[in-house]
């Protein structure tokens, strides 16, 4: 590429001070921040409070949620299909803005996105009684397909089936599938420019192919892509523009560097409404530029810090308007604007710096707060002060999860970040292919019942023939459960090849994917949901005396269960391993079974709040658990199951293999604080011992929770006192007052490992 | 000091302990202990992350004990110190890398000394734990120095300076405490004592300030944890058609809480 040489000045003046590498000659943020960036070993003391500024601008946001609260949304501009241009600029307060940019043209309004799918913003406006515009219902009916429209075309009557029975469920047929991490530090590092320059080499390369691979579907698939990628990097210089910025060349301070970073994942939200719109590993990157700055002397502690909690102000209203069935399955109004902190470097230097404290801080300056989902790669050998940083912010906010670096960084490398809860992804070169999950402990029951289904009796699954023994056999059972899983997985890996193609074709994710290397590495994240209950239900077939009480038509609607069985949760190999079985046996299934442009299987155990959902859509289970009873989230052991305190029931949750479920393993912990100590101190130091002692065992994921049970019940009642409330559920964070009440019941029945 | 109890305290009758001697439990290493439950606790059942180990049985019938169903040794089950050690032996990974150790707890440990003493033995010497013991002293001459030795850290409860008072909460006398609190310090062994604030039975200034004197004169007490008293342990009370004589006692004032530990910090402890 030639550079102009009034181009090469502004790169220059950008990139001053900056050492060289690699990093200049092509897109490398990772070497980018290896070889600039300056770890931080020491501890919180530096950290600087909020300005008034920053509180006026916060306060101006958060007077406005309670009226957010009641009525579901603030406002929607129900008029105006999103894209990345299509709003006007809008302001928090335009004079005190540090960060600019919003999705609409005002606070907390939301865009519609019809590329996903029609119905589901119709019905969104009709929620919320807005008005349904007639012109656009033509056009996005008549004139331009959806990806929703799309994969109701090309379903099967059998995927129909058990889509409707609840067996595969939460698909992102009707929703963004989301899950990919554009690299929005490329914006900020190299100017959009330079971006359009290299796609357009990408696709030059391209036309370079021999012929015979030229005019193959993958390729010309691949050309309209980055035809559309270079159109979007166009359309976020435009949308920064109009807020009188000129993001065509790389930024030249710290300042700039984050409102580039923003404008980024700005055009990719007003763009996308997918499931989880996650932000990737920028704290560190960040740091680079604030460092430069502090360095030269022209910014202080203070103003670095106003700068990243009004970045982290613009990341917490971010709004996604959704349907009440969507909200249903994922309560409180996520969005998954997941950012991934700390971790080791491969040559062993923590990734850990001063922002990755400031953005941590954000959580006392502005108060704990669901979003961004501050997600702590944690590893034994990070400094003790960041280590107690971060276990005082969790003490004191429960607004922190952990994922394992010691997993993560030998697999997919140290620039890697966690896309909506637990999926983890090198940036901007891994994305994957959003699969919800299907429900074992439903299929367990077809498994007994010959594939009916015990709610509606259908015939749903495989008529495998239904157990006729008075007493049920565990080798007979697990026969049937075979043969009903290898159904399931050929339906469902079906399902999403689907999905995924017509998501490709009608709802393209164009300017996340400009962010990305041209030949990405994809994975068709499956995932499982009910482990626990079908676990433990076979450890009762198995240890205990399992009766099927039958209805007239010789459906088993419920089960006697004699004697006692070793439920998951309690560390006892006996269930631990019935548990670690089923993981490997799904993943073993899904496997067989070929791909849309061949994505790796993966699959996570991961329910989100679904859970509850999932509950409600299953019979009663021979675990004992009740028809509609909500299973345990993720893959935490079944609530009051787990009877030798939290360490005993993380140790049955860390034998679960991550080679076979590398899309994540979700365990949510809440504990009293009295759980963790008797002073602050051994507090801190004991939560973060327990995290060192998790991931030496491999645990995966650890969302903790410090909390009395007293304050959430005093929550339920009294929600107008506890607007920034924030407990970690299956892989994000929510504002308890913003659940449904179903839910807010379901984690107070949870477990509570406290002392006694 | 009686005249500090409230009426409806009584003063009970409690028969008195089988002699057991060290020099009995010497000769013949039963496998078997009776336990009530093993459990993982962070931060309370002293430093860190612990594999706790419940024995059954205590020879005390403390007023406001929340785990009455300890009480009797006939209610635990038998177990083998060989699956005590390979529970255990799951965790040292964990503990290893989290900070702790294993304790043994109760009931009263020291009701089965032998079993006791093989435990704390095996988790320090096969397992490689820091190893402590919770007990309330009053069998302290039932712990031989060879399981001293194999007991990092003793978690000592004092219940109270005044003899009758002693007497009152326990249903025993206070001076066994007492002279393994001393020998404890003889031996150089490390001490965290307990003491829990109960308002109305061990709150008066002179009992606090007799604790944390000879507690500070011991010489071996790294730590006081002032514990105040609490209600959680009623229902099991109710369970087990026990009555709660406390049922009507306040839970101390944190104010009263924290005075206390400065009668502790005064005689250069560390109170929390």
């Amino acid at each position: 590429m030639t550079a102009t040489p009034a181009e090469t000045t502004v790169t220059e003046r950008a990139w001053k001070g900056f050492k060289g590498g690699l990093w200049r000659d092509a897109v490398d943020v990772r070497d980018f921040i290896q070889r600039n960036y300056t770890p931080y070993e020491g501890d919180a003391g530096f950290l600087a409070g909020p300005t008034d500024r920053t509180l006026a601008v916060w306060k101006a946001v958060t007077d406005r949620f309670p009226e957010e609260r009641a009525k579901g949304v603030y406002d929607v501009a129900y008029d105006i299909p999103s894209t990345i241009t299509a709003h006007a600029p809008g302001w928090i307060d335009r004079g005190k803005d540090l960060i600019v940019g919003l999705q609409t043209d005002a606070p907390l309004k939301r865009a519609i996105m019809p590329y996903g799918g029609w119905r589901m913003v119709a019905g969104a406006l009709e929620t919320y009684g807005y008005p349904v515009s007639e012109e656009l219902e033509k056009v996005f009916t008549e004139h331009r397909k959806t990806h929703n429209a799309g994969v109701f075309d090309a379903y099967t009557p059998e995927i129909r089936a058990a889509r409707k029975a609840g067996i595969v469920t939460g698909l992102p047929d009707a929703y963004g599938r989301g899950r990919i991490i554009g690299d929005y530090r490329r914006v900020a590092l190299y100017g959009v420019d330079r971006l359009i320059e290299v796609k357009k080499e990408e696709k030059a390369g391209l036309d370079a192919l021999p012929a015979g691979n030229r005019s193959l579907e993958e390729t010309i698939r691949l050309r309209e892509e980055l035809a559309e990628q270079i159109r979007a990097l166009g359309e976020l210089k435009a949308m920064a523009a109009s807020y009188g910025h000129d993001i065509s060349g790389p930024a030249t301070s710290g300042h700039e560097a984050v409102q580039w970073l923003y404008f980024a994942y700005l055009a990719a939200v007003k763009e996308q409404n997918g499931a989880a719109m996650s932000l990737g590993r920028t704290s560190t990157f960040v740091d680079v530029y604030l460092q430069r700055d502090l360095d030269a002397g022209v910014l202080t502690e203070e103003r670095a810090q106003e700068i990243i909690d009004d970045f982290i102000i613009k990341l917490r209203i971010v709004r996604f308007l959704r349907t009440p069935e969507y909200d249903e399955l994922f309560s409180g109004d996520p969005t998954w604007v997941t950012e991934s902190i700390g971790g080791m470097g491969e040559d062993g230097r923590p990734l850990v710096t001063r922002t990755s404290f400031r953005y941590l801080q954000t959580l006392y300056n502005l108060g704990p707060a669901p979003e961004p989902n501050m997600t702590v790669f944690w590893s034994p050998s990070l400094p003790r002060g960041f280590k107690e940083f971060c276990a005082k912010v969790s003490i004191d906010t429960s607004s922190v999860q952990y994922e394992s670096d010691e997993l993560m960084r030998p697999r997919f490398g140290d620039d890697t970040a966690i896309a909506c809860c637990v999926s983890a992804m090198p940036v901007g070169k891994q994305m994957q292919f959003f699969g919800a999950r299907v429900n074992l402990a439903k299929t367990l029951l077809y498994a007994i019942n010959g594939g009916r289904d015990e709610k509606s009796g259908a015939q749903v699954g495989p008529a495998t023939g239904a157990l006729t023994s008075e007493v049920l056999d565990y080798d007979e059972v697990m026969a049937k459960f075979d043969a009903q899983m290898e159904w399931l997985a050929g339906v469902y890996v079906h399902a999403l090849n689907v999905i995924h193609y017509m998501h490709d074709k009608y709802a393209y994710e164009r300017l996340e994917m400009a962010l990305h290397d041209r030949d990405v590495r994809r994975t068709m994240a499956c995932g499982i949901a009910g482990l626990s209950v079908a676990a433990d239900s076979l450890a009762a077939v198995k240890y205990a005396k399992v009766t099927p009480v039958r209805d007239a038509t010789g459906l088993a609607t419920d089960y006697l269960i004699d004697g006692d069985y070793p439920a998951y949760g309690n560390n006892d190999e006996r269930a631990d391993e019935i548990a670690v079985g089923l993981v490997e046996e799904f993943m073993r299934k899904v496997r067989k079974h070929p791909t849309y442009r061949n994505a790796e299987h993966t699959q996570s155990v991961l329910t989100i709040t679904s859970n509850v959902v999932y509950g409600k859509k299953t019979g009663n289970t021979p675990d004992g658990r009740r028809a509609g009873e909500p299973f345990s989230p993720g893959a935490n052991p079944m609530n009051g199951r787990d009877t030798h305190g939290y360490v005993a029931s993380a140790l049955s949750v860390a034998k679960l293999p991550y080679e076979d479920a590398e899309d994540g393993i979700s365990l949510t912990h809440t504990v009293t604080p009295d759980g963790l100590g008797r002073t602050p101190e051994e507090r801190i130091a004991n939560l973060a011992g327990v995290l060192d002692g998790y991931t030496a065992v491999d645990g995966f994921h650890m969302n903790v929770n410090v909390l009395n049970r007293d304050v959430l019940m005093d929550a339920m009642e009294h929600p107008e006192n506890y607007p920034q409330l924030t407990i970690r559920v299956s892989g994000y964070a929510v504002n308890f007052v913003r659940l449904t009440r179903e839910q807010q019941l379901d984690v107070l029945n949870r477990t509570f490992h406290g002392s006694l | 000091m009686t005249t500090l109890l409230g009426p409806g305290i009584p003063v009970r009758q409690v028969p008195p302990v089988r002699a057991a001697t060290p020099a009995a439990a010497a000769t013949h290493r039963p496998s078997e202990g009776s336990v009530h439950s093993w459990d993982l606790s962070t931060g309370v059942d002293g430093p860190g992350t612990r594999f706790v180990t419940f024995l059954s049985g205590c020879p005390l019938t403390c007023l406001y004990c929340h785990n009455p169903d300890t009480w009797k040794m006939r209610n635990g089950k038998r177990t083998s110190a060989d699956a005590v050690i390979a529970e255990a032996s799951k965790y040292v990974r964990f503990i290893a890398a989290s900070g702790g150790g294993a304790t043994v707890s109760g009931g009263e440990p020291l009701l089965q000394p032998v079993f006791t003493g093989e435990l704390l033995h095996r988790l320090k010497h096969e397992l490689g734990l820091h190893t402590a013991l919770d007990t309330s002293g009053f069998l302290g001459v039932r712990a031989t120095d060879a399981l001293l030795r194999d007991t990092d850290l003793v978690l000592l409860d004092i219940k109270s300076w005044d003899p009758d008072t002693y007497r009152k909460v326990t249903g025993r006398p206070l001076r066994p405490t007492l002279d393994f609190a001393r020998r404890l310090a003889d031996l150089g062994r490390e001490v965290h004592v307990r003491f829990v604030l109960v308002p109305g039975l061990t709150d008066d200034p002179a009992d606090v300030e007799g604790v944390a004197a000879f507690a500070g004169g011991l010489g071996n007490v790294s730590r006081v944890d002032v514990l105040p008293f609490h209600k959680l342990g009623e229902a099991k009370w109710q369970a087990l058609g026990k009555t709660f004589t406390l049922h009507d006692t306040p839970a101390p004032s944190p104010e009263r809480v924290a005075s206390a530990r400065e009668v502790f910090r005064a005689h250069g402890l560390h109170a929390v």
